[in-house]
């Protein structure tokens, strides 16, 4: 029996600017099970980033919880307290930013930071920095003793990366958020990288919520996936489902896209043509409208709803509708 | 560290040399001869010649340096031409009430201008955030020396709490002299602090390193006054190292508006007397004091910032 851990529920955020509410977040709706990796995928500016720290509660002051829920083991986040959030944020979920090179801080060592996140353990001093140094070990760091005195300065962009991962997974947290963990790093590092995860989470069983925009990495370590387009889930589901029967034009159009699938040389790369439609100013409709060559007249004036077409893949488009294909 | 330390001081003694020198070489070209002026115009020509020698202005220039730097390293600034005092006494004698008037000053504008700023970009644009930027600005604006007279007026002259003159005797005394002529040099750098702290923090602030520290859950308070305060207290650092150079200046402000005895004091006496030997030692300890205290800001920052300390 599959338990649920993390439920997020119709939620819609919106960011208060000058030109009006920017909705970048609507109607999001999917769940992450226990010791389940899930996988997110979008373009830039789709909202992964809003989303993840939505469910830390760590958003800008102009941010505005318009509707929805964020579950966490059953309970609603953001009528959480902030101190409740400080209690979960680092044990029961914890997360590994993008930019390695920017995450630590420049003038604490390693050890310092790793004793510092551990504020909640009644452990002496010793015995974290032991953790510590056995959770740098864990990562394969070497001689991690040694390491813990140094600088992050001191360390290279791979190695930097797996220090947050032993960072994160210092409190054996229930839920991973990992925020394109290795977007910053060159393609045999992310290898690796994505390797020492996959270890990492059979070691620790914790659920790992995925952020990515490159598809080969989340086909290879995903369970499932949820495709976002401009602030909507447009498509989710199990992640072979998902790459072998696409059910949204979005998604082919994605999988197209991603270089890995390009098997005969092209003079011009297959792009996505149009752009992101403005999240102050919504079109009517499909937001996917504008760049969909399969776009209907329906699409322009009614909303597609994510509906579920098979057991566990949902998408959100016209074209799956019996009404339409017949 | 050590290492860092010892390539610093070098670059400090080459630095105070080349200033020296070029001090040295600058007032021997002031036009006019300073026997002339010393003597005045009724004096003898043998007397002349013999005053002449006996500061060795009869010598080339390059010899004349070299005797400077040869007796400048035995501790020796030359000879006060009125008193016939070593030079080296009666600076040394001065030196420490400008020093504690330019490290009381220095204190408490550190102090309270890092707090403020620090308080105003952890609480960004609100009510107190926006007084403190009024306040800081109009501290900025207002010049030491107007600072100082409207200082002595209201608070020595009319409140009488404070002495008005002099520098005081035993540590209780000597403190309170100091409250004023602190107060008067001060305020500016409060404000100018207090601006590029919260600057500072709140580029910080927003730092990833930061949002990585919230993420793990460390107390708030940790966070601002570890995490990001120990990165923005940097350029603050920095800037009050070269900021001995100003506070100098606006010593010689205050000695002179407070009558306080210091090194601005004694070189406006001697400037008036072309009393050439104490100006000239005065200038080279007020030199040396910029020099020290600008490595001194770089040796504090290697230690707050472990990349400083390979960068160069």
């Amino acid at each position: 029996m599959t338990e649920t851990l993390l439920e997020i529920d119709h939620l819609s955020v919106d960011y208060e600017t000058g030109r009006g509410d920017l909705k970048a977040l609507r109607d999001i709706t999917f769940d992450v099970n226990k010791g389940e990796i899930v996988g997110i995928v979008g373009e830039s500016g789709c909202g992964k980033s809003t989303l993840i720290s939505s469910i830390l509660r760590l958003t800008a002051p102009n941010t505005r919880f318009r509707e929805g829920e964020i579950r966490f083991k059953g309970q609603d986040l953001l009528q959480a307290s902030e101190r409740h959030m400080r209690d979960l944020r680092g044990a029961d979920m914890s997360i590994v930013f993008q930019d390695p090179m920017q995450t630590h801080n420049p003038v604490l060592t390693i050890g310092q930071q790793m004793l510092d996140i551990q504020h909640r353990s009644k452990q002496s001093k010793a015995d974290k920095l032991a953790h510590a140094a056995k959770m740098l070990g864990a990562v394969g760091i070497p001689d991690p003793e040694a390491r813990l005195k140094q600088y992050p300065h001191e360390f290279s962009g791979g190695m930097r990366q797996r220090i947050a991962i032993a960072m994160a997974l210092m409190s054996e947290p229930d839920l991973l958020i990992a925020d394109e963990p290795t977007t910053a790093l060159d393609a045999t590092l992310e290898v690796q990288i994505i390797e020492r995860l996959q270890e990492l989470q059979r070691e620790f069983h914790c659920a790992i919520l995925f952020i990515s925009h490159h598809l080969g990495v989340i086909a290879e370590l995903c369970d499932r996936v949820v495709v976002m387009y401009a602030g909507a889930v447009v498509e989710s589901g199990d992640v072979r489902e998902i790459f072998h029967d696409p059910k949204h034009p979005y998604t082919r159009r994605l999988i197209e896209c991603d270089p890995g699938h390009i098997k005969e040389r092209a003079r011009v790369l297959p792009t996505i043509p149009g752009e992101v439609p403005d999240l102050a100013n919504l079109p009517e409709g499909c937001i996917f409208r504008d760049r969909c060559d399969q776009a209907m007249s329906r699409c322009a004036t009614e909303v597609p709803p994510l509906d579920q077409l098979k057991e566990g893949h949902h998408a959100a488009c016209w074209l799956n509708h019996e009404e339409v294909t017949t | 560290m050590l290492n860092f330390a010892t390539r610093r001081f070098g670059l400090s003694l080459l630095i105070l040399f080349v200033a020296v020198t070029a001090m040295f070489l600058m007032i021997r070209a002031v036009p006019g001869d300073p026997v002339q002026i010393m003597l005045g115009p009724r004096a003898t020509p043998e007397l002349q010649a013999q005053l002449t020698a006996a500061l060795g202005l009869d010598q080339p220039i390059w010899k004349q340096l070299l005797i400077f730097y040869g007796n400048l390293l035995q501790g020796d600034l030359g000879t006060d031409v009125f008193s016939g005092r070593s030079v080296t006494e009666i600076v040394f004698q001065q030196l420490p009430f400008t020093l504690e008037l330019i490290f009381a000053s220095i204190l408490w504008s550190a102090t309270l201008g890092i707090a403020l700023g620090a308080y105003a970009a952890a609480h960004p644009n609100t009510l107190i955030d926006r007084i403190a930027a009024a306040v800081s600005v109009s501290f900025v604006a207002a010049p030491a020396f107007v600072v100082a007279l409207l200082a002595l007026l209201i608070f020595a002259v009319h409140l009488q709490w404070f002495p008005a003159i002099g520098a005081g005797e035993g540590f209780w005394d000597r403190l309170d002299h100091l409250v004023l002529p602190a107060f008067a040099i001060g305020l500016s750098w409060v404000g100018y602090i207090a601006r590029l702290v919260r600057a500072s923090m709140l580029e910080v602030m927003g730092e990833s390193h930061v949002r990585t520290a919230r993420a793990f859950g460390i107390a708030e308070r940790r966070v601002v006054m570890v995490y990001a305060l120990r990165i923005a207290i940097l350029p603050v650092v920095t800037v009050i190292g070269v900021g001995m150079g100003f506070l100098l200046s606006s010593a010689v402000f205050a000695e002179i508006v407070f009558a306080r005895p210091g090194l601005g004091k004694l070189v406006i006496d001697s400037i008036t007397t072309r009393n050439y030997p104490i100006v000239m030692g005065t200038v080279l300890v007020s030199t040396a004091l910029f020099v020290v205290s600008t490595a001194l800001a770089d040796l504090i920052n290697a230690l707050l910032d472990p990349r400083a300390r390979t960068a160069h």
